[in-house]
Protein backbone atom coordinates (compact mmCIF):
# COMPACT_ATOMS: atom_id res chain seq x y z
CA UNK A 1 0.00 0.00 0.00
CA UNK A 2 2.70 2.41 1.13
CA UNK A 3 5.08 1.46 -1.68
CA UNK A 4 2.31 1.92 -4.18
CA UNK A 5 1.62 5.39 -2.84
CA UNK A 6 5.29 6.28 -2.92
CA UNK A 7 5.89 5.01 -6.41
CA UNK A 8 2.91 6.86 -7.81
CA UNK A 9 4.13 10.04 -6.22
CA UNK A 10 7.81 9.51 -6.70
CA UNK A 11 8.24 12.91 -8.30
CA UNK A 12 6.66 14.58 -5.29
CA UNK A 13 8.85 12.51 -3.00
CA UNK A 14 11.94 13.46 -4.93
CA UNK A 15 11.04 17.12 -4.85
CA UNK A 16 10.42 16.91 -1.10
CA UNK A 17 13.72 15.21 -0.53
CA UNK A 18 15.54 17.68 -2.68
CA UNK A 19 14.00 20.64 -0.84
CA UNK A 20 14.97 19.06 2.48
CA UNK A 21 18.60 18.68 1.41
CA UNK A 22 18.68 22.23 0.07
CA UNK A 23 17.31 23.49 3.37
CA UNK A 24 20.07 21.65 5.25
CA UNK A 25 22.69 23.18 2.98
CA UNK A 26 21.31 26.67 3.52
CA UNK A 27 21.28 26.10 7.27
CA UNK A 28 25.02 25.53 7.28
CA UNK A 29 25.47 29.00 5.81
CA UNK A 30 23.19 30.69 8.35
CA UNK A 31 25.49 30.64 11.42
CA UNK A 32 28.42 32.27 9.64
CA UNK A 33 26.29 34.89 7.87
CA UNK A 34 24.37 35.50 11.08
CA UNK A 35 27.53 35.97 13.12
CA UNK A 36 29.03 38.39 10.63
CA UNK A 37 25.88 40.48 10.35
CA UNK A 38 25.37 40.54 14.12
CA UNK A 39 28.93 41.60 14.87
CA UNK A 40 28.88 44.15 12.07
CA UNK A 41 25.65 45.57 13.44
CA UNK A 42 26.83 45.69 17.05
CA UNK A 43 30.41 46.78 16.51
CA UNK A 44 30.31 48.77 13.28
CA UNK A 45 29.74 52.03 15.11
CA UNK A 46 32.94 51.61 17.14
CA UNK A 47 35.15 51.45 14.08
CA UNK A 48 36.98 54.68 13.40
CA UNK A 49 40.48 55.77 12.50
CA UNK A 50 41.24 56.46 16.17
CA UNK A 51 39.97 53.01 17.14
CA UNK A 52 42.37 51.32 14.74
CA UNK A 53 45.37 53.54 15.43
CA UNK A 54 44.97 54.54 19.07
CA UNK A 55 45.94 53.07 22.42
CA UNK A 56 43.28 52.03 24.91
CA UNK A 57 42.73 54.36 27.87
CA UNK A 58 40.40 54.86 30.83
CA UNK A 59 41.02 51.24 31.89
CA UNK A 60 40.38 50.16 28.27
CA UNK A 61 36.86 51.54 28.35
CA UNK A 62 37.80 54.08 25.69
CA UNK A 63 40.38 54.64 22.99
CA UNK A 64 41.67 52.24 20.36
CA UNK A 65 43.10 48.78 20.04
CA UNK A 66 46.30 49.42 18.05
CA UNK A 67 48.60 47.41 20.35
CA UNK A 68 46.33 44.38 20.06
CA UNK A 69 46.24 44.63 16.25
CA UNK A 70 50.00 45.02 15.99
CA UNK A 71 50.49 42.23 18.51
CA UNK A 72 48.36 39.80 16.54
CA UNK A 73 50.25 40.78 13.40
CA UNK A 74 53.59 40.10 15.13
CA UNK A 75 52.37 36.78 16.48
CA UNK A 76 51.12 35.70 13.06
CA UNK A 77 54.39 36.64 11.39
CA UNK A 78 56.37 34.95 14.16
CA UNK A 79 54.31 31.80 13.79
CA UNK A 80 54.86 31.86 10.03
CA UNK A 81 58.64 32.19 10.44
CA UNK A 82 58.83 28.96 12.42
CA UNK A 83 55.97 26.84 11.13
CA UNK A 84 56.10 27.49 7.38
CA UNK A 85 59.65 26.30 6.59
CA UNK A 86 59.43 23.45 9.07
CA UNK A 87 55.99 22.37 7.90
CA UNK A 88 56.80 22.48 4.19
CA UNK A 89 60.11 20.67 4.72
CA UNK A 90 58.33 17.96 6.70
CA UNK A 91 55.67 17.63 4.00
CA UNK A 92 58.33 17.31 1.29
CA UNK A 93 60.04 14.62 3.29
CA UNK A 94 56.82 12.69 3.85
CA UNK A 95 55.57 13.01 0.28
CA UNK A 96 58.77 12.74 -1.73
CA UNK A 97 61.39 10.88 0.27
CA UNK A 98 59.87 8.81 3.07
CA UNK A 99 59.26 5.15 2.43
CA UNK A 100 56.15 3.59 3.84
CA UNK A 101 57.51 1.96 6.98
CA UNK A 102 57.10 1.91 10.78
CA UNK A 103 59.06 5.11 11.17
CA UNK A 104 56.96 7.22 8.78
CA UNK A 105 53.79 5.70 10.16
CA UNK A 106 54.91 6.88 13.59
CA UNK A 107 55.51 10.39 12.23
CA UNK A 108 52.06 10.46 10.65
CA UNK A 109 50.47 9.23 13.86
CA UNK A 110 52.25 12.00 15.74
CA UNK A 111 50.98 14.63 13.31
CA UNK A 112 47.40 13.40 13.52
CA UNK A 113 47.55 13.42 17.30
CA UNK A 114 49.16 16.85 17.34
CA UNK A 115 46.12 18.14 15.44
CA UNK A 116 43.80 16.69 18.07
CA UNK A 117 45.37 18.23 21.15
CA UNK A 118 43.25 20.97 22.80
CA UNK A 119 44.82 24.39 22.32
CA UNK A 120 45.04 25.12 26.05
CA UNK A 121 47.33 22.12 26.40
CA UNK A 122 49.66 23.69 23.86
CA UNK A 123 49.58 26.79 26.03
CA UNK A 124 50.68 24.84 29.08
CA UNK A 125 53.35 23.04 27.08
CA UNK A 126 54.64 26.36 25.73
CA UNK A 127 54.72 27.76 29.26
CA UNK A 128 56.77 24.80 30.45
CA UNK A 129 59.18 24.57 27.53
CA UNK A 130 59.63 28.03 26.06
CA UNK A 131 58.74 30.42 28.88
CA UNK A 132 60.27 28.59 31.84
CA UNK A 133 62.75 25.96 30.66
CA UNK A 134 64.27 27.90 27.75
CA UNK A 135 63.80 31.14 29.72
CA UNK A 136 62.24 33.10 26.83
CA UNK A 137 59.84 34.60 29.37
CA UNK A 138 56.32 35.64 28.53
CA UNK A 139 57.19 36.90 25.08
CA UNK A 140 56.26 37.13 21.41
CA UNK A 141 58.95 34.51 20.78
CA UNK A 142 57.51 31.98 23.22
CA UNK A 143 53.95 32.60 22.02
CA UNK A 144 54.95 32.32 18.35
CA UNK A 145 56.75 29.04 18.97
CA UNK A 146 53.74 27.69 20.85
CA UNK A 147 51.39 28.74 18.05
CA UNK A 148 53.80 27.22 15.53
CA UNK A 149 53.55 23.80 17.13
CA UNK A 150 49.79 24.08 17.05
CA UNK A 151 49.80 25.18 13.38
CA UNK A 152 52.29 22.59 12.13
CA UNK A 153 49.89 19.68 11.66
CA UNK A 154 47.59 21.81 9.49
CA UNK A 155 50.46 23.02 7.32
CA UNK A 156 52.10 19.61 7.05
CA UNK A 157 48.97 17.73 6.10
CA UNK A 158 47.67 20.25 3.54
CA UNK A 159 51.14 20.67 2.03
CA UNK A 160 51.66 16.92 1.82
CA UNK A 161 48.27 16.53 0.17
CA UNK A 162 49.10 19.23 -2.40
CA UNK A 163 52.45 17.62 -3.16
CA UNK A 164 50.88 14.20 -3.59
CA UNK A 165 48.27 15.64 -5.96
CA UNK A 166 51.01 16.48 -8.48
CA UNK A 167 50.92 13.60 -10.98
CA UNK A 168 53.58 10.95 -10.46
CA UNK A 169 54.24 10.94 -14.22
CA UNK A 170 55.78 14.44 -14.00
CA UNK A 171 58.37 13.12 -11.57
CA UNK A 172 59.18 10.07 -13.71
CA UNK A 173 59.53 12.18 -16.85
CA UNK A 174 61.70 14.77 -15.12
CA UNK A 175 64.01 12.09 -13.70
CA UNK A 176 64.20 10.39 -17.10
CA UNK A 177 65.39 13.69 -18.59
CA UNK A 178 68.37 13.73 -16.27
CA UNK A 179 66.99 15.69 -13.32
CA UNK A 180 67.91 14.80 -9.79
CA UNK A 181 65.17 14.18 -7.28
CA UNK A 182 65.69 17.58 -5.69
CA UNK A 183 65.69 19.38 -9.07
CA UNK A 184 62.43 17.62 -9.88
CA UNK A 185 60.90 18.73 -6.60
CA UNK A 186 62.10 22.29 -7.01
CA UNK A 187 61.28 22.84 -10.66
CA UNK A 188 58.12 20.80 -11.07
CA UNK A 189 56.55 19.44 -7.91
CA UNK A 190 56.85 22.44 -5.60
CA UNK A 191 55.90 24.85 -8.36
CA UNK A 192 52.71 22.93 -9.08
CA UNK A 193 51.88 22.34 -5.42
CA UNK A 194 52.63 25.89 -4.27
CA UNK A 195 49.07 27.30 -4.47
CA UNK A 196 47.75 24.39 -2.43
CA UNK A 197 50.57 24.74 0.07
CA UNK A 198 49.95 28.49 0.40
CA UNK A 199 46.26 27.88 1.01
CA UNK A 200 47.12 25.48 3.82
CA UNK A 201 49.65 27.90 5.27
CA UNK A 202 47.17 30.75 5.32
CA UNK A 203 44.42 28.64 6.83
CA UNK A 204 46.83 27.42 9.50
CA UNK A 205 48.05 30.92 10.31
CA UNK A 206 44.51 32.20 10.35
CA UNK A 207 43.71 29.74 13.12
CA UNK A 208 46.81 30.78 14.99
CA UNK A 209 45.84 34.45 14.70
CA UNK A 210 42.50 33.79 16.33
CA UNK A 211 43.68 31.55 19.19
CA UNK A 212 43.64 32.69 22.80
CA UNK A 213 44.55 29.69 24.91
CA UNK A 214 48.06 29.01 23.55
CA UNK A 215 49.17 32.62 24.07
CA UNK A 216 47.43 33.02 27.41
CA UNK A 217 50.43 31.81 29.45
CA UNK A 218 53.16 32.33 26.90
CA UNK A 219 53.03 35.84 25.48
CA UNK A 220 49.80 37.75 25.94
CA UNK A 221 49.65 40.83 28.12
CA UNK A 222 46.59 42.28 29.80
CA UNK A 223 47.60 45.83 28.99
CA UNK A 224 50.80 47.46 27.76
CA UNK A 225 51.30 51.20 27.48
CA UNK A 226 53.62 50.83 24.46
CA UNK A 227 54.17 48.56 21.50
CA UNK A 228 56.53 45.58 21.95
CA UNK A 229 60.13 46.49 21.10
CA UNK A 230 61.67 43.04 20.66
CA UNK A 231 60.66 39.38 20.32
CA UNK A 232 61.34 38.99 24.02
CA UNK A 233 58.61 41.46 24.97
CA UNK A 234 55.12 40.37 25.85
CA UNK A 235 52.37 41.71 23.63
CA UNK A 236 48.70 42.44 23.55
CA UNK A 237 46.73 40.42 21.01
CA UNK A 238 43.24 40.72 19.55
CA UNK A 239 41.71 37.44 20.77
CA UNK A 240 43.10 37.82 24.27
CA UNK A 241 42.15 41.49 24.40
CA UNK A 242 38.64 40.52 23.41
CA UNK A 243 38.54 37.99 26.22
CA UNK A 244 39.82 40.59 28.68
CA UNK A 245 37.40 43.36 27.77
CA UNK A 246 34.48 40.94 27.63
CA UNK A 247 35.03 39.33 31.03
CA UNK A 248 37.57 41.19 33.12
CA UNK A 249 36.59 44.84 32.79
CA UNK A 250 33.40 46.02 34.52
CA UNK A 251 31.16 48.57 32.76
CA UNK A 252 32.84 47.96 29.43
CA UNK A 253 31.05 49.71 26.54
CA UNK A 254 29.57 47.00 24.34
CA UNK A 255 30.52 48.72 21.05
CA UNK A 256 34.19 48.42 21.87
CA UNK A 257 33.82 44.70 22.56
CA UNK A 258 32.05 44.10 19.29
CA UNK A 259 34.30 46.52 17.47
CA UNK A 260 37.30 44.47 18.60
CA UNK A 261 35.55 41.28 17.53
CA UNK A 262 34.85 42.86 14.16
CA UNK A 263 38.50 43.80 13.63
CA UNK A 264 39.59 40.24 14.52
CA UNK A 265 36.96 38.84 12.19
CA UNK A 266 38.06 41.08 9.32
CA UNK A 267 41.70 40.10 9.96
CA UNK A 268 40.90 36.40 9.77
CA UNK A 269 38.41 36.61 6.90
CA UNK A 270 40.87 38.66 4.84
CA UNK A 271 43.41 35.87 5.15
CA UNK A 272 40.72 33.41 4.19
CA UNK A 273 39.83 35.49 1.15
CA UNK A 274 43.46 35.61 0.05
CA UNK A 275 43.64 31.83 0.31
CA UNK A 276 40.47 31.46 -1.76
CA UNK A 277 41.76 33.80 -4.46
CA UNK A 278 45.09 31.98 -4.67
CA UNK A 279 43.32 28.64 -4.94
CA UNK A 280 40.85 29.62 -7.63
CA UNK A 281 43.49 31.41 -9.70
CA UNK A 282 45.78 28.39 -9.53
CA UNK A 283 42.96 26.07 -10.49
CA UNK A 284 42.23 28.15 -13.57
CA UNK A 285 45.87 28.13 -14.60
CA UNK A 286 46.61 24.50 -13.79
CA UNK A 287 47.77 22.35 -16.69
CA UNK A 288 46.81 18.90 -15.44
CA UNK B 1 77.42 -3.19 -37.38
CA UNK B 2 78.40 -3.34 -33.74
CA UNK B 3 76.50 -3.97 -30.55
CA UNK B 4 75.74 -0.72 -28.78
CA UNK B 5 74.25 -2.53 -25.83
CA UNK B 6 75.07 -5.96 -24.47
CA UNK B 7 72.66 -7.48 -21.97
CA UNK B 8 74.12 -10.40 -20.06
CA UNK B 9 72.00 -12.82 -18.08
CA UNK B 10 69.73 -10.10 -16.72
CA UNK B 11 67.21 -11.16 -14.06
CA UNK B 12 64.94 -8.94 -12.05
CA UNK B 13 62.07 -9.29 -9.66
CA UNK B 14 59.83 -6.52 -8.33
CA UNK B 15 59.02 -6.44 -4.64
CA UNK B 16 55.31 -7.00 -5.28
CA UNK B 17 56.24 -9.99 -7.43
CA UNK B 18 54.60 -8.71 -10.63
CA UNK B 19 56.63 -8.42 -13.81
CA UNK B 20 60.10 -9.86 -13.91
CA UNK B 21 62.96 -10.81 -16.16
CA UNK B 22 64.64 -14.20 -16.19
CA UNK B 23 68.12 -14.67 -17.57
CA UNK B 24 67.81 -12.33 -20.55
CA UNK B 25 70.88 -12.05 -22.77
CA UNK B 26 70.94 -10.09 -26.01
CA UNK B 27 73.00 -7.64 -27.98
CA UNK B 28 71.39 -4.49 -29.39
CA UNK B 29 72.73 -3.02 -32.61
CA UNK B 30 73.69 0.56 -33.18
CA UNK B 31 71.70 2.70 -35.64
CA UNK B 32 68.84 0.26 -35.91
CA UNK B 33 65.34 -0.13 -34.57
CA UNK B 34 65.14 -3.06 -32.18
CA UNK B 35 61.61 -4.04 -31.29
CA UNK B 36 60.69 -5.79 -28.04
CA UNK B 37 57.30 -7.44 -28.38
CA UNK B 38 55.09 -10.01 -26.73
CA UNK B 39 52.04 -10.21 -24.47
CA UNK B 40 51.59 -7.86 -21.51
CA UNK B 41 53.61 -8.68 -18.43
CA UNK B 42 56.40 -10.18 -20.49
CA UNK B 43 59.12 -7.90 -19.16
CA UNK B 44 59.51 -5.53 -22.11
CA UNK B 45 58.91 -2.32 -20.16
CA UNK B 46 60.99 -3.63 -17.29
CA UNK B 47 63.90 -4.16 -19.63
CA UNK B 48 63.52 -0.64 -21.03
CA UNK B 49 63.47 0.81 -17.55
CA UNK B 50 66.66 -1.06 -16.71
CA UNK B 51 68.46 0.55 -19.61
CA UNK B 52 68.15 4.08 -18.19
CA UNK B 53 68.00 2.94 -14.57
CA UNK B 54 64.48 4.33 -14.19
CA UNK B 55 63.81 1.18 -12.22
CA UNK B 56 65.77 2.83 -9.43
CA UNK B 57 62.49 4.56 -8.60
CA UNK B 58 60.70 1.25 -8.14
CA UNK B 59 61.04 -1.26 -5.35
CA UNK B 60 63.03 -4.17 -6.61
CA UNK B 61 63.47 -7.40 -4.72
CA UNK B 62 66.38 -8.90 -6.55
CA UNK B 63 68.36 -8.33 -9.70
CA UNK B 64 71.32 -10.01 -11.31
CA UNK B 65 73.30 -9.77 -14.52
CA UNK B 66 74.98 -6.97 -16.41
CA UNK B 67 74.03 -4.38 -19.00
CA UNK B 68 76.98 -3.07 -20.97
CA UNK B 69 76.51 0.17 -22.88
CA UNK B 70 79.67 1.02 -24.79
CA UNK B 71 81.31 -1.73 -22.76
CA UNK B 72 80.49 -0.18 -19.39
CA UNK B 73 78.25 -1.94 -16.92
CA UNK B 74 75.53 0.58 -16.21
CA UNK B 75 74.04 -1.48 -13.39
CA UNK B 76 77.20 -0.84 -11.42
CA UNK B 77 76.60 1.19 -8.26
CA UNK B 78 79.24 3.69 -9.39
CA UNK B 79 77.39 4.59 -12.58
CA UNK B 80 76.52 8.27 -12.96
CA UNK B 81 72.78 7.76 -13.49
CA UNK B 82 72.16 11.39 -14.44
CA UNK B 83 74.67 11.17 -17.28
CA UNK B 84 73.26 7.77 -18.22
CA UNK B 85 69.73 9.17 -18.51
CA UNK B 86 70.96 11.98 -20.74
CA UNK B 87 72.58 9.37 -22.93
CA UNK B 88 69.59 7.01 -22.89
CA UNK B 89 66.37 8.95 -23.47
CA UNK B 90 62.86 7.63 -22.95
CA UNK B 91 59.42 8.26 -24.42
CA UNK B 92 56.48 6.92 -22.44
CA UNK B 93 53.22 5.30 -23.45
CA UNK B 94 51.08 8.25 -22.49
CA UNK B 95 52.36 11.64 -23.63
CA UNK B 96 53.25 13.53 -20.47
CA UNK B 97 53.98 17.15 -21.32
CA UNK B 98 55.48 18.87 -18.29
CA UNK B 99 53.29 21.74 -17.03
CA UNK B 100 55.10 24.42 -19.02
CA UNK B 101 55.33 25.78 -22.55
CA UNK B 102 56.29 23.74 -25.61
CA UNK B 103 59.67 25.43 -25.75
CA UNK B 104 60.33 24.89 -22.03
CA UNK B 105 59.43 21.23 -22.40
CA UNK B 106 62.10 20.83 -25.05
CA UNK B 107 64.75 22.83 -23.21
CA UNK B 108 64.02 21.34 -19.77
CA UNK B 109 66.68 18.64 -19.92
CA UNK B 110 69.27 20.88 -21.53
CA UNK B 111 68.84 23.59 -18.94
CA UNK B 112 69.23 21.01 -16.19
CA UNK B 113 72.44 19.96 -17.90
CA UNK B 114 73.63 23.55 -17.49
CA UNK B 115 73.03 24.96 -20.97
CA UNK B 116 72.12 28.63 -20.59
CA UNK B 117 72.98 30.18 -23.94
CA UNK B 118 69.76 31.19 -25.65
CA UNK B 119 71.16 30.61 -29.15
CA UNK B 120 72.07 27.01 -28.28
CA UNK B 121 68.67 26.41 -26.72
CA UNK B 122 66.80 27.89 -29.68
CA UNK B 123 68.86 25.82 -32.03
CA UNK B 124 68.10 22.64 -30.05
CA UNK B 125 64.39 23.46 -30.00
CA UNK B 126 64.20 23.83 -33.76
CA UNK B 127 66.44 20.89 -34.55
CA UNK B 128 64.69 18.41 -32.27
CA UNK B 129 61.16 19.53 -33.14
CA UNK B 130 62.05 19.12 -36.80
CA UNK B 131 63.53 15.67 -36.25
CA UNK B 132 60.39 14.56 -34.43
CA UNK B 133 58.26 15.91 -37.29
CA UNK B 134 56.21 18.42 -35.30
CA UNK B 135 58.04 21.68 -36.03
CA UNK B 136 55.66 22.91 -38.72
CA UNK B 137 52.68 22.39 -36.45
CA UNK B 138 54.06 24.19 -33.38
CA UNK B 139 56.65 26.69 -34.59
CA UNK B 140 54.26 29.63 -34.30
CA UNK B 141 53.17 28.87 -30.76
CA UNK B 142 56.26 27.66 -28.96
CA UNK B 143 55.27 29.61 -25.85
CA UNK B 144 51.86 28.03 -25.54
CA UNK B 145 51.35 25.42 -22.84
CA UNK B 146 52.29 22.01 -24.22
CA UNK B 147 49.10 20.53 -22.78
CA UNK B 148 47.07 22.53 -25.33
CA UNK B 149 48.39 20.38 -28.18
CA UNK B 150 46.64 17.29 -29.49
CA UNK B 151 47.74 13.91 -28.16
CA UNK B 152 49.77 13.12 -31.26
CA UNK B 153 51.52 16.48 -31.19
CA UNK B 154 52.19 16.13 -27.47
CA UNK B 155 53.85 12.78 -28.03
CA UNK B 156 56.09 14.17 -30.76
CA UNK B 157 57.03 17.09 -28.49
CA UNK B 158 57.89 14.48 -25.84
CA UNK B 159 60.10 12.78 -28.42
CA UNK B 160 61.71 16.13 -29.28
CA UNK B 161 62.31 16.71 -25.57
CA UNK B 162 64.40 13.53 -25.55
CA UNK B 163 66.19 14.31 -28.81
CA UNK B 164 67.16 17.76 -27.54
CA UNK B 165 69.54 16.13 -25.09
CA UNK B 166 71.32 14.47 -28.04
CA UNK B 167 71.15 11.02 -26.51
CA UNK B 168 72.74 7.99 -28.12
CA UNK B 169 69.92 5.60 -27.38
CA UNK B 170 66.17 6.29 -27.45
CA UNK B 171 63.75 4.02 -25.62
CA UNK B 172 60.10 4.12 -26.63
CA UNK B 173 57.51 2.33 -24.50
CA UNK B 174 54.37 1.93 -26.65
CA UNK B 175 54.68 5.55 -27.76
CA UNK B 176 51.72 5.40 -30.11
CA UNK B 177 49.27 3.45 -27.96
CA UNK B 178 47.00 6.45 -27.50
CA UNK B 179 47.39 7.96 -30.96
CA UNK B 180 45.29 7.89 -34.12
CA UNK B 181 46.71 6.19 -37.24
CA UNK B 182 47.89 9.43 -38.83
CA UNK B 183 49.83 10.53 -35.75
CA UNK B 184 51.16 6.99 -35.42
CA UNK B 185 52.41 7.15 -39.00
CA UNK B 186 54.18 10.44 -38.27
CA UNK B 187 55.90 9.03 -35.20
CA UNK B 188 56.98 5.91 -37.10
CA UNK B 189 58.31 8.01 -39.97
CA UNK B 190 60.27 10.07 -37.45
CA UNK B 191 61.77 6.86 -36.04
CA UNK B 192 62.97 5.80 -39.49
CA UNK B 193 64.72 9.12 -39.81
CA UNK B 194 66.11 8.99 -36.28
CA UNK B 195 67.71 5.57 -36.55
CA UNK B 196 70.35 7.01 -38.85
CA UNK B 197 71.78 8.79 -35.84
CA UNK B 198 70.47 6.92 -32.84
CA UNK B 199 70.05 3.44 -31.47
CA UNK B 200 66.33 2.89 -31.03
CA UNK B 201 64.57 0.38 -28.84
CA UNK B 202 60.83 0.27 -29.30
CA UNK B 203 58.08 -1.57 -27.48
CA UNK B 204 55.37 -1.45 -30.16
CA UNK B 205 51.68 -1.32 -29.39
CA UNK B 206 50.77 -3.92 -32.00
CA UNK B 207 52.36 -6.76 -33.97
CA UNK B 208 51.70 -4.79 -37.15
CA UNK B 209 53.77 -1.92 -35.82
CA UNK B 210 56.46 -4.36 -34.75
CA UNK B 211 56.61 -5.83 -38.24
CA UNK B 212 56.58 -2.38 -39.89
CA UNK B 213 59.39 -0.86 -37.88
CA UNK B 214 61.68 -3.68 -36.76
CA UNK B 215 65.20 -4.07 -38.04
CA UNK B 216 65.63 -6.55 -35.22
CA UNK B 217 62.90 -8.09 -33.13
CA UNK B 218 62.87 -9.83 -29.77
CA UNK B 219 59.91 -11.85 -28.54
CA UNK B 220 59.37 -11.83 -24.78
CA UNK B 221 57.10 -14.19 -22.91
CA UNK B 222 56.71 -14.15 -19.13
CA UNK B 223 60.07 -12.55 -18.53
CA UNK B 224 62.02 -14.74 -20.90
CA UNK B 225 63.53 -13.92 -24.25
CA UNK B 226 62.05 -16.57 -26.52
CA UNK B 227 63.38 -15.54 -29.89
CA UNK B 228 65.59 -12.77 -31.21
CA UNK B 229 66.66 -12.05 -34.74
CA UNK B 230 66.31 -9.88 -37.81
CA UNK B 231 62.82 -8.45 -38.11
CA UNK B 232 62.19 -9.63 -41.65
CA UNK B 233 62.90 -13.29 -40.98
CA UNK B 234 61.41 -13.37 -37.49
CA UNK B 235 58.03 -12.11 -38.64
CA UNK B 236 57.90 -14.31 -41.74
CA UNK B 237 59.56 -17.54 -40.63
CA UNK B 238 59.79 -17.62 -36.83
CA UNK B 239 61.95 -20.43 -35.51
CA UNK B 240 60.13 -20.98 -32.23
CA UNK B 241 56.65 -22.44 -31.99
CA UNK B 242 55.66 -19.92 -29.28
CA UNK B 243 56.72 -16.98 -31.44
CA UNK B 244 54.77 -18.32 -34.37
CA UNK B 245 51.67 -18.87 -32.24
CA UNK B 246 51.84 -15.31 -30.96
CA UNK B 247 52.40 -13.74 -34.36
CA UNK B 248 49.58 -15.77 -35.85
CA UNK B 249 47.33 -14.55 -33.07
CA UNK B 250 46.79 -17.94 -31.52
CA UNK B 251 47.28 -16.49 -28.03
CA UNK B 252 48.00 -13.22 -26.31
Amino acid sequence: MMTKFLSRNRHTVQRLGFSFITLMAVMTVLPIVGTIIYILFQGGSAISWDFITGFPHDGMRAGGILPAIIGTLYLTIGTAIFSVPLGIAAAIYLSEYAKDNQWTRLIRLAIINLAGIPSVVYGLFGLGLFVLFLKFGTSILAASLTLSIMTLPVIISTAEESLRAVPQAFRTVSISLGATRWQTIRKIVLKEALPGILTGVILGLERAAGETAPILFTGAAFFLPRLPQSPFDATMALPYHLFVISTQVPEMPIQIQYGTALVLLVFVLTMNLIATVIRSRARARRQW
Amino acid sequence: MTNKILIENLSLQYSDGTESLRGVSMGIRQNAVTVLFGPAGGGKSTLLRCLNRLNDLTEIKASAGRILIDEENILDAKTDVIALRRKVGMVFARPVPLPMSIRENVTYGLELAGEKRKSKLDEAVERSLKLSAVWDEVKDRLNDPAIALSGGQQQRVCLARVIALQPEIILLDEPTSGLDPISTGKVEAALLELKKEYTIILVPHSIQQAARTADYAAFFLQGELIEYGEGKSLFTVPKQKKTEDYIMGRFG
